[in-house]
């Protein structure tokens, strides 16, 4: 176990001791003692990055189950490191926030704490994991722990119905995904994400490859919330401030993306990848953005904007991964649309991550986050203020903020699609950059209304539940630190491109590099007057344009049936599902043992008769019978006519008789086939049984035509005619086929030699297969022992 | 003679399932008691009819019936002799607690009661 290792479990560990900090130190807000942790994990995570800047890969092994190839196997590379970074940095930041938010002595801080650290140590699992089978545990411990964290105020309702939601998307997608881990097992026969990378243009014309390919996505899809799947991620805004800002914008919903780069290189080539990734994130991008200008509350809008830029980056890993098609790195200008989506995601998590701690500051310090309440905080809340109008402006892309070079780099990329000669992109590619760019517009509008509508216009104190005021230093911090990030990210965003954004972007596309070479990232804060400049204005003057005449269009939100909401769809499918199967569980489970019975046998015939039919079996051979005596067609008249009259009688006493002439009659054959032993007991036996018949008789009440309507005597008619007939079939085709001989040769040589008897039948049953005749006499002695407990417990019962 | 007895069995097995359909009790506990009528009748058809002598041994016969079929018929009837005693006395104590003898009406107790 190394010290990665540890490292990574270090959160997971460190869980367990967080109750006995929050029992045995009940005066210190628990948070205290988790902060440390993150700050650790970021320091010793910076030490990877001289390693991972020099383009080399710390890989470190620990055996779990090494004869089915899973083995924890840490693996830390630009990509992963930008991730790990990532999540302990915004952790520590977090955590740090969350001291101040919330309330010692309200809140269950062990609760949150543990499941806080669980997370962050299930994430860090994720991007660090090299093993597929070790990442699937990972991902599905981050689903868990999200879920905890949702529901973590689990007396509210909404919380309850966010937390479920969450976790069934995101366990379905987790689902999926194992499923896309085990078709590559099958494909490569490994479980390492290295090897499979390697073995990547092997398995490209695999007939598993496009199944595998929609499996992963699908786990991607549904974690990182794209469409249809980001239902999922407006609900679960009723988690605890922190825990939006930390899981559902910066660190869990980047999982999905975090899969989706680490694929690439796997899948990237095909243009099933290119058009789902590229597609599904255009498309998510645009309907986020439409719907987020649509919200009232706070962290909706912020969730829907989270959809739509991680919509964004997605759309840009897809155009990114059609830059595999062109072979050389020197005038590969494609690979700018990885560049912009690494850039993105580092930016998104800063702005994002400030902005939710600001609206967590508004709902804290007035007790509502409805915007319709809210208006006029910009005096009261100064610092507030500043923090959201930097986060937001960088959301909106306005210079000079980090969101103004990656939206940028987004539209160039997205220009770039139309100059691919792919797929067919010449004459249709042209969507990307329009699409993109209407997005933007949207993007542009909510941020605005996020801002202006919050800490502009009328103060409506009246609306309010506290009396606002600036929040504690404490819990501005975390916003400040992150914000402060957002400007020094927009002056000096190459302080981010050799060392973390170019070992990512080796990371993602391993094959464009040849030996010591290093992808370029330079990002140019101003790059003369050109298309992309040209759209970012267009997009501030029409955003400008549209927020301010969103009381005159904005009722077109309304014209939008609600009916046809994906909300609306999941409850459906989710209610239709419960209460079909509650139906069709009572439709055939009707307690009425003739159904079970007639399910029983109509499987029987439609089985046995399905299967003589399929493989031609059945044969009718004359040459192997006995003949026909005239005392047999006697007796088979006998059984017929009693066995049958038997259906017809309605007195009880008849039919006890006639069952007792039918086993008379089996004893006769018994005679005529030569067996006196079976002869013999099938007598006694039946006398015994009829007399036991008579015996219940005389308790029971009369036999009375219960079957009165026609239909079902009609289908019981119908069944055992059936079950008659394939018996018969059968026995048919059972002895016309006679496969070999009879093993009774030997019975009938060694019964005297061997046991010293004569009757072979006899020696049989106590010396050849005495076993038998044990535990017969076991079946025996239960039965009458049941039946004598049966009459004792009456009495016992009646006493009592 | 086989055919024939293919023939019977199949009467049996059609019978027995027409009772064990019914709502009565007694008239399913009859239809067991075919049911196990024709199982033996196929176990010992299957084995082959009138093929020899009774197996008992004796010195100027040299061809028996097949005597296994016979054993495991034994021991068939006398185990669907017991359950058939089980059930019957599981009839009449049923009867005795439930009041019926119709299957139809024994639903068990709901869940809330």
């Amino acid at each position: 176990m190394s010290y990665l290792h540890l490292a990574i479990v270090s959160p997971l560990l460190f869980a367990i001791f967080i109750p006995f900090f929050h029992n045995g130190f009940r005066r210190v807000h628990t948070g205290w003692f988790a902060l440390p942790l993150p700050i650790l994990l970021f320091i010793y995570f910076l030490s990877f990055l001289p390693e991972t800047m020099s383009q080399k890969t710390v890989m470190a092994s620990l055996e779990w189950i090494p004869s089915l190839g899973m083995n924890f196997t840490a693996k830390v590379d630009g990509l992963g490191l930008l991730f790990a970074l990532l999540i302990s940095g915004i952790g520590a930041l977090v955590i740090l926030y969350s001291i101040y938010y919330l309330a010692k002595d309200k809140e269950r801080l062990n609760h949150f704490y543990v499941y806080l650290l669980l997370f962050m140590g299930a994430m860090l699992g994720v991007v660090l994991s090299d093993n597929l089978i070790v990442m699937y545990a990972f991902w599905e411990l981050t689903s868990f722990s999200s879920f905890l964290l949702i529901g973590y105020w689990y007396e509210r309702e909404r919380s309850r119905y966010g937390a479920q939601k969450s976790m069934l998307i995101t366990v379905f997608g987790g689902l999926a995904m194992l499923g896309g881990i085990i078709l590559l097992y099958v494909m490569t026969g490994t479980f390492s994400m290295t090897e499979i990378i390697l073995s990547a243009n092997q398995i490209f014309n695999h007939a598993l490859f496009i199944p595998a390919l929609l499996c992963i996505l699908l786990g991607a899809f549904t974690k990182s919330a794209q469409f249809p799947f980001y239902i999922w991620l407006p609900d679960a805004m009723e988690a605890p401030t922190p825990v939006s800002a930390y899981l559902h914008s910066a660190t869990m919903v980047k999982a999905g993306i975090y899969l989706v780069a680490r694929f690439t290189p796997v899948f990237g080539e095909s243009s099933v990848w290119f058009l789902l990734v590229g597609g599904v994130g255009l498309l998510t991008l645009i309907w986020g953005s439409f719907f987020a200008v649509k919200q009232t509350d706070l962290k909706a809008i912020l969730a829907f904007s989270t959809v739509s830029q991680l919509g964004l980056i997605m759309s840009l890993l897809g155009v990114g991964a059609a830059a595999l098609h062109f072979e050389a790195l020197d005038d590969n200008i494609f690979t700018i649309a990885i560049m912009a989506a690494i850039f993105h995601l580092i930016n998104h998590a800063t702005f994002k991550g400030s902005l939710f701690m600001a609206a967590g500051i508004v709902d804290h310090e007035t007790g509502t986050r409805d915007i319709r309440n809210l208006g006029g905080l910009i005096h009261l809340m100064p610092i507030t203020f500043t923090v959201s109008l930097i986060g937001a402006f960088s959301m909106a892309g306005i210079p000079p903020f980090n969101g103004f070079l990656s939206k940028e780099m987004f539209f160039t990329a997205m220009i770039q699609v139309t100059e691919m000669n792919i797929f067919n992109l010449e004459t249709w590619g042209i969507l990307f950059p329009v699409l993109a760019w209407i997005a933007s517009i949207f993007t542009f509008v909510y941020s605005m209304i996020f801002i202006f509508k919050t800490f502009t216009g009328k103060f409506q104190p009246e609306k309010l539940a506290k009396k606002p005021h600036e929040a504690p230093i404490g819990m501005l911090i975390s916003p400040l630190i992150l914000v402060s990030l957002v400007i020094i990210f927009g002056f000096f965003p190459n302080l981010l491109s050799n060392s973390l954004i170019a070992p990512a972007m080796a990371a993602i596309l391993p094959n464009l590099l040849g030996a010591g070479d290093e992808f370029d990232v330079h990002i140019y804060f101003w790059h003369g007057p050109n298309l992309e400049l040209l759209m970012t204005l267009g997009v501030m003057v029409l955003g400008y344009i549209l927020f301010k005449t969103y009381p005159k269009w904005g009722n077109i939100y309304k014209r939008i049936p609600e009916g046809l909401s994906l909300n609306r769809l999941y409850d459906g499918l989710l209610k239709g599902s419960q209460t079909g199967s509650n139906k069709l569980m009572n439709r055939y489970m009707t307690g009425s043992i003739r159904s079970y019975l007639l399910y029983i046998f109509g499987f029987f015939i439609i089985l046995l008769l399905g299967v003589l039919l399929r493989e031609n079996a059945f044969k009718v051979d004359t040459s192997n019978v006995s003949d026909i005596g005239i005392y047999e067609l006697v007796l088979v008249l006998f059984i017929a006519v009693g066995s049958i009259s038997i259906l017809f009688v309605k007195s009880r006493m008849t039919s006890i008789i006639l069952l007792g002439s039918v086993g008379y009659t089996v004893s006769l054959f018994y005679v005529l086939f030569r067996a006196p032993d079976l002869a013999l007991t099938q007598l006694v036996i039946e006398t015994i049984s009829v007399s036991l018949f008579l015996l219940c008789f005389y308790h029971l009440p009369k036999l009375r035509k219960l079957e009165t309507r026609m239909r079902f005597r009609l289908t019981n008619a119908v069944i055992s005619i059936g079950v008659g007939a394939v018996v018969t079939v059968i026995a048919l085709s059972a002895h016309s086929n006679k496969l070999f001989d009879s093993i009774s040769q030997y019975y009938v040589e060694n019964t005297y030699v061997e046991a010293a008897g004569k009757n072979m039948v006899n020696v049989i049953l106590v010396d050849f297969r005495g076993f038998d005749t044990l535990f017969e006499i076991t079946v025996l002695a239960i039965a009458s022992l049941g039946i004598f407990g049966m009459i004792k417990l009456k009495n016992r019962g009646k006493e009592g | 003679m086989e055919i024939l007895m293919a023939f019977v069995i199949g009467i049996l097995f059609m019978t027995a399932t027409y009772l064990m359909l019914s709502r009565s009790l007694l008239r399913i506990i009859i239809g067991t008691g075919l049911l196990s009528h024709g199982a033996h009748l196929l176990i010992l058809t299957m084995g082959g009819l009138k093929r020899g002598a009774a197996p008992i041994l004796r010195d100027e016969i040299d061809t028996y019936t097949d005597p296994l079929p016979q054993a495991l018929i034994l021991t068939a009837i006398v185990i669907s002799f017991g359950v058939t005693a089980f059930f019957l006395v599981l009839a009449y104590r049923s009867y005795k607690e439930l009041g019926t003898d119709n299957v139809e009406e024994m639903r068990g107790t709901k869940p809330n009661d």
